[in-house]
């Protein structure tokens, strides 16, 4: 039976149109959905790098919001004086939304994470003390490994100075290498690491190959095997946040704050 | 025609598509750590195959043989998508673990092969009882791979702890091979040889 080039093409057309309509229909049906679970899925994260959720512990999403806004007061702050700020709902504030409206943020300086775009603003997390006090702080972070932007959290204690936490809530580095960044025994590592030297730099790096423990080489962190890119772009993501070019101003605010 | 038993029945062990036809061995490899992925997987595969095979079969006298593949590949494509998205809006924790594996199974040979070598000659019904056939067949082996991966790389079934690990204060030294992708051949290779053992009739000549 031979076809005309008409119905090829008129047959072609239509399992198009169709197949678009099941694809576009499952997307938009499923969206408020899949959106919800983003947010929890975020917010699980913060949960887990300030210690409030434990690795493996299965939780049910209305649980995850619940603690996530018993516990932590998220504040903004202002990048460039490391001041907060006040005026801005800072529920509704989106660090992410801030770093990709050209209105909200500026060029980032020249980087090695990568980073394009810097917020003007950056919205970071408190967790509350059961005694009323700070326990710890938390930064977003995010920059190049080797297939994607890693996105995560970085928690710091109150003084700024030790690694709290460390973790990624979006990623597409290869599963079994890179991917490894989610492995919970990885992640282990970084609690206790200190982040600057005498001088206020920050010193922090993951390095190839092993790290002591944290006592006797508290500036280093072990590197993932097969994913060289990946830890390096680890390194340079928490340098960076860290640093003079993002977080700088505003730990620098909290350490005298807290020597007061 | 055949009888549908033997439809389905057949893929398992007379015609496993991973043991006898060799394909779609890259997602076993992948996503066989655990056995909750696997499951997953095996169900995404076992429908988008089903769907393709239906969609196909009732398609194929209206298909311009020239562009068959094309058209194929686009039904299996956009079913992935839909599982995709159904799996981010249910089961967001196992996507987010099974990452791009769900949009490969659009490259899975399996999902392909059945369309091309069966649902294209075949009825509705039989080419939907092959594709259910198939993908059981597929789930056998990430099943069984699944479960020597993760009791044996992770000491846990299911998620269940059963041999306590060292690292958690037990006595079991985990098995690192295990929860690498190399391991997924040796296992897949042990079981084509079992089956072989028992079924000498897949043996290739020499």
């Amino acid at each position: 039976m031979a076809f005309s080039n008409t119905y090829i093409i008129g047959f072609a057309g239509a399992v198009c149109v169709v197949c678009s309509i099941f694809v576009a229909g499952s997307a938009v049906a499923l969206k408020d959905k899949q959106d919800l679970n983003a947010v929890v899925d975020k917010q699980t994260q913060v949960l887990k790098v300030a210690g409030l959720v434990k690795e493996g512990e299965p939780i049910k999403a209305a649980e995850v919001t619940k603690r996530f806004e018993e516990n932590l007061v998220p504040r903004i702050v202002d990048l460039a004086t490391g001041e907060y700020v006040e005026d801005v709902d800072a529920k509704a504030f989106d660090t992410q939304d801030a770093m990709d409206d050209p209105a909200t943020s500026i060029d980032a300086p020249a980087n090695d994470a990568k980073v394009q775009r810097l917020p003007k603003q950056a919205k970071v997390f408190e967790l509350k003390n059961p005694d009323g006090g700070v326990g710890a702080i938390i930064l977003p972070v995010q920059g190049k490994g080797l297939w994607s932007t890693l996105k995560g959290f970085v928690a710091l204690s109150p003084d700024t100075t030790t690694i709290a936490g460390l973790t990624f809530y979006s990623h597409a580095e290869t599963p079994g290498l890179g991917g490894e960044v989610d492995n919970p025994k990885w992640k282990a590592l970084w609690p206790g690491r200190k982040v600057f030297d005498d001088k206020g730099e920050v010193k922090i790096s993951v390095i190839k190959g092993q790290a002591g423990p944290v006592a006797e080489d508290p500036y280093r962190v072990d590197g993932l095997s097969g994913a060289t890119i990946t830890s390096r772009g680890v390194s340079h993501l928490v340098q960076f946040w860290l640093g003079k070019q993002a977080f700088g101003p505003y730990l620098e605010k909290v350490r005298s704050g807290a020597k007061k | 025609m055949a009888k549908p038993s033997k439809i389905v029945l057949d893929p398992l062990f007379n015609e496993n598509p991973i043991a006898l036809q060799v394909l779609g061995v890259c997602s076993a490899l992948a996503v066989t750590t655990k056995m909750e992925t696997a499951v997953v997987m095996s169900i995404a595969v076992t429908v988008v195959l089903m769907f393709s095979n239906a969609a196909i079969s009732a398609l194929r006298n209206m298909i311009p043989p020239s562009i068959r593949i094309i058209v194929q590949l686009t039904i299996i494509a956009s079913l992935v998508i839909i599982v995709d998205q159904v799996l981010k809006a249910y089961l967001f924790e196992i996507s987010k673990q099974m990452s791009v594996f769900v949009g490969l199974i659009i490259t899975n040979c399996i999902v392909m092969g059945r369309a091309e070598a069966f649902a294209m000659q075949n009825n509705v019904k039989d080419s939907i009882l092959d594709g259910i056939g198939n993908g059981l067949g597929y789930s056998l082996i990430l099943l069984v791979v699944g479960a020597f991966r993760e009791i044996f790389g992770s000491g846990s079934f299911f998620g269940l702890q059963l041999l306590r690990p060292t690292t958690e204060g037990g006595w079991y030294q985990t098995n690192g091979l295990m929860v690498l992708a190399p391991s997924a051949f040796i296992l897949i290779g042990i079981f084509i040889w079992v089956l072989r053992t028992f079924k000498t009739d897949q043996v290739e000549a020499e």
